[in-house]
């Protein structure tokens, strides 16, 4: 079990930020993701693995209209 | 178009000479007076006071309406006034946005002041023009049109029986009579509403500018709450300006260096950035469509679900590549490099009074597209842009004309309204000619769309009262409050964007917050506390653009590459501190991001009063429709019932297994309802109101504004 944005989701093996991002739909080009804390890049989303018990959070930047 | 004619047949009513104003740090410090019962034309002095406490745009607007009216002063009285204002931003032209026009008015949806924010060169003009702000008063007996000549101080009241109304003619036709070349045409701008507006509540204001490249006059709109519909009523046909000279130090700022170097940073960004962000500059407003899809917030058939299936026919790319013509960007004020207005050319027209003519549409911005198309059904992008160009040159608002289509559709499908009532129309989802029809016979006047016209509330009201229909059911699926109809977002999964529909000041309209992502998606306020922070900031933070004359489009949908390292990304800090400086920049104050929410939360509450001053404003007046909060109907549980069941047993520890889809609906009903009253506690508590909804006494003091008159209609109410 994994947490995304401080809500618990399923973890799987090979789970990549963008398999993540794939399975959440969350297709709104203005985010951004940290592991644990930890920024993770754009360019980094496929080869970043999460791992089980992990911290994650995506953040969806159109806040306030 | 023979605009000689047309000149030839106006008679002068009343003329005005004046000696134009000095700008000097954004301000002239003169407001224009137009009463059109008696014919007067007056130049006012702004008093110290009142620029300090009301600042600009829509401060100016809601104080001289204030004073304007009485608590008994109808839409349709002659005392009840629109009122027009740039603000001390308003028309510089290195900071993106900065070319809006707020527009005030006491509403004849809502009986309350509703507010307006308008693209369109008429506030910069109006400003450079030596005006702060324009009042118009009282009535004509005939159709008029004002001329404001700001090059040579004159002002001119015509009797003017000729011109056409529709907004997309009669912009042409006044743009074509007060322009002395094709080149001085980009100095005029036409404030023009359209034939619905003659008799739909739900008219609106058109503000033209003149499109160089396309050779057209463009028009943005005043879209909510019936100010068209004001301004018919008044019998004006339209309110013209010319300016010629526009330059970018006209404000004549107190230091043009510090709003150069916030503009330098935001035009790099948004060339560097804009598009990997939101494409604002390719599309506009509609990259959300199918983003909103994605997250199961586009409302489709009325609110009942969040996506659908069809919604790929009308995304953003299939406008791209189909109906827009030129790729480039395009501005609705000079200097905004975030260029999200957009337009589909010769596009030719199936229906209507227009029928074959090949037409400039603007648009589609997001919100037409899900209320004319999603909300309603409809997924055919060319009848999307033809109902989006009909709701524009009639002048009636997209937002409430897709959400009262929606709900009489739903009525229709589900048997509470029938042929009979319609008039043959057959009124089902999907039904795109049907919904062409109803705006036809709204610019007339006659049939079912005269009824569509008045909105959804009297709707309900008609329904229950000559058709038998069951009135809570009405009130659960008609997503009007306040008298006016939701914008076009689905927030049953968020609690903060109930809030932000319903504890707004004019009714549930999205520009005093949108926090959505925010809540639902992010999870970064969970809690009722942090929920009413933000309803306290992001609402107060958002009203500033209407005291200065700003779009909130630079603000967030465009950010800083860094934005995700700062404290508070939703907040975008890097921006608020430009607006801080363009703000001192300008006015040569010395102000900090804290005592920019303290000025909008003075006008907030001021806005608040009024409409408890005219008997509304209070907690009772803030509840929302349940389709915003939850599933009304069988149908809407069960096509989510896998999210409501974990729900049910997630919040409320409640079993659902064996129970009847009934039995969890009313379950989840109570739990919902009883949720928004606690966040409606909570955000009334932030905001220095008491259980009621009323500003309190100390709070106003705390803010700077007991003024002795919002005092004698507080102290009623604690
Ligand atoms: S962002 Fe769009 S609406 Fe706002 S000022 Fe620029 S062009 Fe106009």
């Amino acid at each position: 079990m994994i947490k995304v944005n401080s809500k618990d989701f399923e973890w799987e093996e090979g789970l990549t930020v963008q398999k993540l991002l794939d399975k959440k739909k969350y297709t709104f080009p203005k985010i951004y993701v940290t592991i644990n804390g930890e920024i993770v890049e754009k360019e980094e989303y496929d080869i970043t693995l999460i791992k089980d018990g992990d911290d994650v959070k995506v953040i969806h930047l159109l806040a306030g209209g | 178009m023979d605009v000689k004619a047309l000149k030839a047949a106006h008679k002068l009513l009343a003329e005005y000479k004046y000696e134009p104003a000095k700008l000097k740090k954004g301000y002239t410090d003169k407001t224009l007076y137009i009463n059109i019962g008696d014919n007067r034309i007056e130049a006012k002095d702004v008093p110290a006071s009142m620029k300090e406490k009301f600042i600009g745009g829509k401060g100016y607007g809601l104080k001289y309406l204030w004073d304007a009216t009485t608590p008994e002063t109808k839409w349709n009285d002659p005392e009840n006034e629109i009122v027009i204002a740039g603000g001390p931003l308003c028309g510089i032209t290195q900071y993106p946005g900065a070319g809006k026009s707020l527009v005030v008015t006491i509403s004849p949806m809502t009986d309350i002041p509703i507010d307006s924010n308008v693209g369109g060169y008429f506030g910069p003009y109006l400003k450079f023009s030596g005006w702060d702000a324009l009042e118009i008063q009282g009535k004509a007996k005939e159709d008029i049109i004002i001329y404001i000549d700001g090059n040579n101080g004159v002002i001119r009241i015509d009797e003017a029986p000729l011109e056409a109304i529709d907004g997309h003619v009669v912009s042409e036709e006044l743009t074509e009579m007060y322009a002395d070349s094709e080149e001085d045409k980009k100095n005029i701008s036409v404030i023009s509403a359209g034939t619905a507006a003659n008799h739909a509540n739900i008219g609106l204001l058109n503000f033209s500018f003149y499109d160089i490249r396309r050779r057209v006059a463009r028009l943005k709109q005043a879209g909510r709450g019936g100010i068209g519909r004001v301004l018919r009523d008044k019998k004006i046909k339209a309110i013209v300006i010319k300016f010629k000279g526009t330059k970018g130090d006209l404000n004549k700022p107190a230091n043009q260096s510090l709003i150069n170097k916030a503009g330098i940073k935001l035009h790099k960004q948004i060339h560097d950035y804009d598009d990997v962000q939101c494409r604002m500059r390719q599309i506009g407003t509609a990259n959300i469509i199918e983003v909103m899809d994605e997250y199961d917030l586009l409302p489709t058939h009325n609110y009942q679900y969040g996506n659908h299936p069809d919604t790929h026919k009308i995304a953003s790319n299939v406008f791209v590549e189909k109906y827009i013509t030129q790729g480039m960007p395009d501005g609705c004020w000079f200097g905004c490099s975030l260029s999200c207005a957009k337009a589909a050319d010769n596009f030719e027209l199936k229906t209507g009074s227009y029928k074959g003519h090949k037409v400039t549409i603007d648009g589609p911005e997001y919100e037409n597209a899900a209320g004319l198309g999603s909300n309603c059904g409809i997924f055919d992008p060319e009848m999307i842009l033809e109902a989006n160009f009909y709701c524009d040159t009639y002048g009636v608002d997209t937002i409430s004309f897709g959400t009262i289509c929606a709900f009489a559709m739903e009525c229709y499908e589900r048997g509470i309204i029938n042929k009979e009532i319609t008039g043959g129309l057959e009124l089902k989802f999907g039904n795109a000619i049907a919904q062409l029809e109803l705006l036809h016979q709204m610019s007339r006047g006659e049939g079912f769309g005269a009824l569509i016209g008045l909105g959804v509330k009297q709707l309900k009201r008609i329904f229950v009262e000559e058709h038998g229909a069951d009135p809570d059911f009405l009130n659960d699926i008609g997503m009007e409050q306040k008298g006016l109809e939701v914008s076009e977002y689905l927030p049953k999964e968020s609690l903060a964007q109930q809030g932000g529909y319903g504890l707004t000041n004019k009714g549930p309209q999205h520009d005093e917050a949108w926090l959505i992502f925010m809540d639902m998606v992010n999870n970064q306020i969970p809690t009722f506390e942090d929920k009413a922070e933000a309803l306290h900031y992001f609402p107060m933070f958002r009203t500033w653009f209407g005291l200065m004359g700003l779009c909130k489009l630079p603000w967030n949908d465009t950010s800083p590459p860094d934005n995700h390292l700062t404290d508070e990304p939703a907040k975008m800090p890097e921006h608020v501190q430009h607006y801080v400086n363009i703000y001192n920049g300008v006015t040569g104050s010395n102000i900090d991001k804290d005592e920019l929410i303290l000025q909008s939360e003075r006008i907030y509450n001021f806005q608040r009063i009024f409409n408890i001053r005219r008997g509304k404003g209070l907690r009772k007046h803030d509840a929302m429709p349940y389709r915003a909060i939850g599933p009304v109907t069988f149908e809407e549980y069960e096509s989510r019932k896998e999210r409501y069941d974990q729900q049910l047993k997630d919040l409320l520890d409640y079993n659902p297994e064996g129970k009847t889809t009934e039995e969890k609906i009313k379950i989840m009903r109570e739990y919902r309802l009883n949720q928004y009253e606690l966040l409606t506690d909570a955000v009334y508590k932030r905001r220095g109101w008491t259980p009621n909804g009323v500003p309190t006494i100390e709070h106003l003091s705390k803010i700077g504004m007991e003024l002795p008159e919002l005092v004698e209609v507080v102290k009623n109410h604690i």
